[in-house]
């Protein structure tokens, strides 16, 4: 997805694209990670117990902090990967929007219910 | 007129936090848009830009505040479990809406997807505000990105009401009651 620097001209962005990408990107793939756990711990219950990180909130406490920290260090690899980078935003963007598609879907109950 | 500490928790959050979230989201998807698609012009000062950055970071702050609060201060008043053989569930609004066939589904359907949908929000938005504050006026230059941004922005606002219409909603067949009572003002008698 990696493509050359962009030369400056008068009218090219001063930035790289790369670390907006990686942002998007990771933005995407924190939320399909909450969504997977949420519906992985609703399914099954070895996988809802080891989610109880305390014990007030249920579940919910484990999968939205590791939801969080995916998200975050999913971002922090790949801001480091193409912060100074011109990538294939199109792509990306596409990827990262049907990750957030994917991700309103599966923590609708009637959705989750199908599995 | 009083209020119990519990009631005044989930008021902050939901009146607080989540309403005053919707409120600014709108303003921003606007200003959003204007902000990165608008030539220069006198409209796109260096203040202007300034306070569009204010303006998300405070929608930051509220989306991360609206979540928390309701994660760990008032989601488990809600989904505490009664002890054996209690007969009024007013305490434990979970238990509530579960009673009665009329009211499951607020349960079932709201809350199970409130729970988790409304954590879209802050992640969505603190993606905008970073690439907002990351590339400020050059973001015009970046169709894709704004276009992502914006998307994501969108969906934060989506999340954000589907949150705020099923808190609201639970809140009104079950709501988190209980704690010390504070006396906001004496009534008088007319």
């Amino acid at each position: 997805m990696n493509m050359p620097n962009s030369v400056a001209s008068p009218h090219a962005p001063a930035l790289t694209n790369g670390s907006g990408a990686a942002a998007i990107l990771a933005a995407g793939i924190g939320s399909f990670a909450l969504a997977v756990l949420a519906c992985a711990g609703d399914k099954l219950a070895a996988v809802k117990n080891s989610l109880i990180f305390y014990k007030p909130t249920g579940p919910l406490s484990g999968v939205t902090t590791s939801a969080i920290l995916i998200w975050l260090v999913s971002w922090v690899i790949l801001e480091w990967r193409w912060r100074n980078k011109t990538v294939g935003v199109e792509r990306i963007a596409a990827i990262a929007l049907a990750l957030l598609g994917l991700s309103l879907l599966l923590t609708f109950p009637p959705v989750v219910d199908l599995f | 007129m009083e209020i119990t500490v519990r009631g005044l928790w989930t008021l902050i959050h939901g009146m607080g936090f989540g309403a005053l979230y919707l409120l600014a989201c709108s303003g921003a998807l606007v200003e959003l848009h204007r902000f990165t698609t608008s030539s220069a012009s006198p409209e796109s000062t260096p203040g202007r830009e300034r306070f569009l950055k204010a303006y998300l970071l405070t929608m930051v702050v509220l989306a991360w505040a609206a979540v928390l609060t309701g994660a760990y201060v008032i989601y488990p008043w809600y989904r505490a479990a009664p002890p054996p053989s209690t007969t009024d569930l007013a305490m434990f609004p979970q238990r509530l809406l579960m009673s009665s066939p009329t009211t499951i589904g607020w349960h079932s359907l709201g809350m199970e997807w409130k729970e988790h949908v409304a954590w879209f929000v802050p992640i969505s938005i603190t993606m905008a505000a970073f690439v907002l504050i990351r590339y400020g006026r050059d973001l015009k230059n970046h169709r894709q990105l704004r276009a992502a941004v914006l998307s994501f922005a969108v969906a934060s606002f989506v999340a954000a009401g589907i949150a705020g219409f099923f808190g609201a909603m639970i809140n009104k067949y079950a709501p988190v009651q209980g704690g010390h009572t504070i006396q906001l003002s004496q009534g008088e008698e007319k």
